[in-house]
C-alpha cells in the first residue's frame, strides 16, 4: 500500500516535471519573434506601435503549446493524485 | 465649467460607492468562509454552497460570485462615466469616456473592417470584464479568470459567434469550408475548429493561474529563505520574514498587472480576428445580390 502510494505520488510529480520540458519550444520561438521585432523597429522606428502589437499577439499564440503543457502539469500535480489514490483505496477495499 | 447640483452629486456618490462595495463584499465573504493559512496553499475556487439539482448538484463557487461582483463594478463604472453627458464636454470624465469609445471604435474598424462596426461594445465589454477579473487579485480576491469554467464560457461564446458568421453565407457553404483545400483534410479541419475555443480558454486561464501559482511559490520560498538566512538576528527580528518585503510586489507587477491586462487585450484581439476571419464578405455580398434580384423579380411578377 505504501509502495503503491509512493509510486503514484512520485510518478505524478515526475510527469509534471517532464511535461514542462515543452517550455523550451515557446521560449525559443518567442525569443526569435522578439529578436525579429527588435530588428524591424531598429530599421523602421516609426512602425514601432504596430510591430509591438503584432509581436505581442504572435508571442501569445506561440505560448499556447507551453500553456497546454502547463495545464497538464497542473492537472498532474493538483488533480491526478486525488483520483488515483481514490482508485487505489477502492481497489484495496474490494480485495 | 458648469456647477453641478446637489442631486447630481448624490447620484455620483452612489455610483462611486457601488463601484467599491462589491470588492468589500467579496473580501468580507472570503474572510468569513476561508480561514487564513500558512505556507503553500494553492486551491481552486472555494465552494460557498451547493444547490441540489436533479442531474448534478450545482455548486456556487467563489469564481462565479466574484465574476458577478466584477460585472456590477463595471456596470456602475459605465453609469458613472456616462452620467451627465452633454454636447459640449462640461465634465472631465466625458473626455475620458469619449477617448475610450474612440480608441475602441478605431481598433475594431482597423482589425475587423467596416461591416463589424457594431462589435465595439462587445469587444470592450469582453476586455473590461477580463481585465478587471484578473486585476481583482490585487484586493486579495480569487480571480475568476483563473477558473477554466469562466474563461471556457467566454470562449464558447466566441465560438458561437464564429460559427454564426460562418453560417451567414449559407449552411452549404459552411459545410463546404471544411473540405477546403483537399477533401481528405476534413478531420484535421474539424479538430482545428474545436481547438480554437479550447486554446483561447487555456491561454487565458493558464497565464493567470500560472501567475498566481508562481506568486504563492515565490512568497513561500522567500519566507523560508529569510528564516534560514536571517535566523541569527536577535530577538523578534528573527521571526519577521524580512526577505518577503517588497520582492513579491515586484513579481506581482509583472504576473498580475501586466499579464492580466495583456491577456485581456489578447483575448479581445483574437476574438476580433477569428470573427472577422470567419466571415467571407465577398460571398455574402454575392448571395445578398442574388436574393435581392429574386425578390425584385417576385415583386415585379406579383404586380
Amino acid at each position: 500500500m505504501e509502495l503503491a502510494l509512493g509510486i503514484i505520488l512520485g510518478c505524478c510529480a515526475l510527469g509534471a516535471g517532464m511535461a514542462m520540458i515543452a517550455g523550451i519550444g515557446p521560449g525559443i520561438g518567442e525569443g526569435n519573434a522578439v529578436a525579429s521585432a527588435c530588428e524591424a523597429i531598429a530599421r523602421q522606428p516609426e512602425s514601432k506601435g504596430s510591430v509591438t502589437t503584432t509581436m505581442l499577439m504572435g508571442c501569445a499564440i506561440a505560448e499556447t503549446t507551453g500553456l497546454y503543457a502547463l495545464v497538464i502539469a497542473i492537472l498532474l500535480i493538483f488533480v491526478a493524485p486525488n483520483i488515483l489514490v481514490n482508485i487505489l483505496v477502492n481497489t484495496m477495499a474490494a480485495l | 465649467m458648469k456647477k453641478t447640483s446637489l442631486r447630481f452629486k448624490i447620484v455620483d456618490a452612489f455610483y462611486i460607492a457601488m463601484m467599491i462595495i462589491p470588492f468589500l463584499v467579496g473580501i468580507v465573504l472570503k474572510v468569513l468562509t476561508k480561514p487564513a493559512s500558512e505556507g503553500i496553499n494553492i486551491t481552486g475556487a472555494g465552494i460557498y454552497f451547493t444547490i441540489p439539482m436533479p442531474l448534478q448538484d450545482f455548486p456556487v463557487t467563489e469564481s462565479q460570485v466574484n465574476s458577478l461582483l466584477v460585472s456590477i463594478v463595471i456596470l456602475f463604472f459605465c453609469l458613472f462615466m456616462t452620467h451627465g453627458l452633454t454636447e459640449k464636454c462640461q465634465l472631465k470624465r466625458q473626455h475620458f469616456a469619449e477617448l475610450i469609445v474612440e480608441k475602441v471604435d478605431g481598433m475594431v474598424n482597423e482589425n475587423m473592417g467596416e461591416f463589424f462596426k457594431g462589435f465595439s461594445p462587445f469587444i470592450i465589454g469582453m476586455m473590461a470584464l477580463s481585465a478587471v477579473s484578473s486585476l481583482i487579485t490585487l484586493c486579495g480576491l480569487y480571480p475568476p479568470t483563473s477558473d477554466i469554467n469562466i474563461v471556457g464560457g467566454w470562449a464558447v461564446l466566441v465560438f458561437i459567434l464564429i460559427t454564426y458568421y460562418k453560417m451567414k453565407c449559407g449552411p452549404i457553404n459552411y459545410l463546404k469550408s471544411f473540405t477546403q483545400p483537399v477533401a481528405f483534410l476534413t478531420p484535421i479541419n474539424l479538430i482545428s475548429e474545436i481547438a480554437t475555443p479550447v486554446s483561447m480558454a487555456f491561454r487565458h486561464y493558464g497565464n493567470v493561474l500560472s501567475g498566481s501559482v508562481i506568486g504563492v511559490l515565490i512568497g513561500t520560498a522567500l519566507g523560508s529563505l529569510s528564516s534560514k538566512l536571517l535566523g541569527w538576528l536577535p530577538g523578534f527580528l528573527a521571526d519577521i520574514p524580512l526577505l518577503q518585503v517588497g520582492i513579491p510586489a515586484v513579481m506581482s507587477l509583472y504576473f498580475d498587472i501586466f499579464s492580466g491586462c495583456l491577456q485581456a487585450f489578447i483575448f479581445a484581439m483574437l476574438t476580433m480576428m477569428y470573427v472577422a476571419g470567419a466571415f467571407d464578405i465577398d460571398t455574402y455580398k454575392k448571395i445578398m445580390e442574388k436574393k435581392n434580384a429574386k425578390k425584385a423579380k417576385k415583386h415585379a411578377s406579383v404586380e
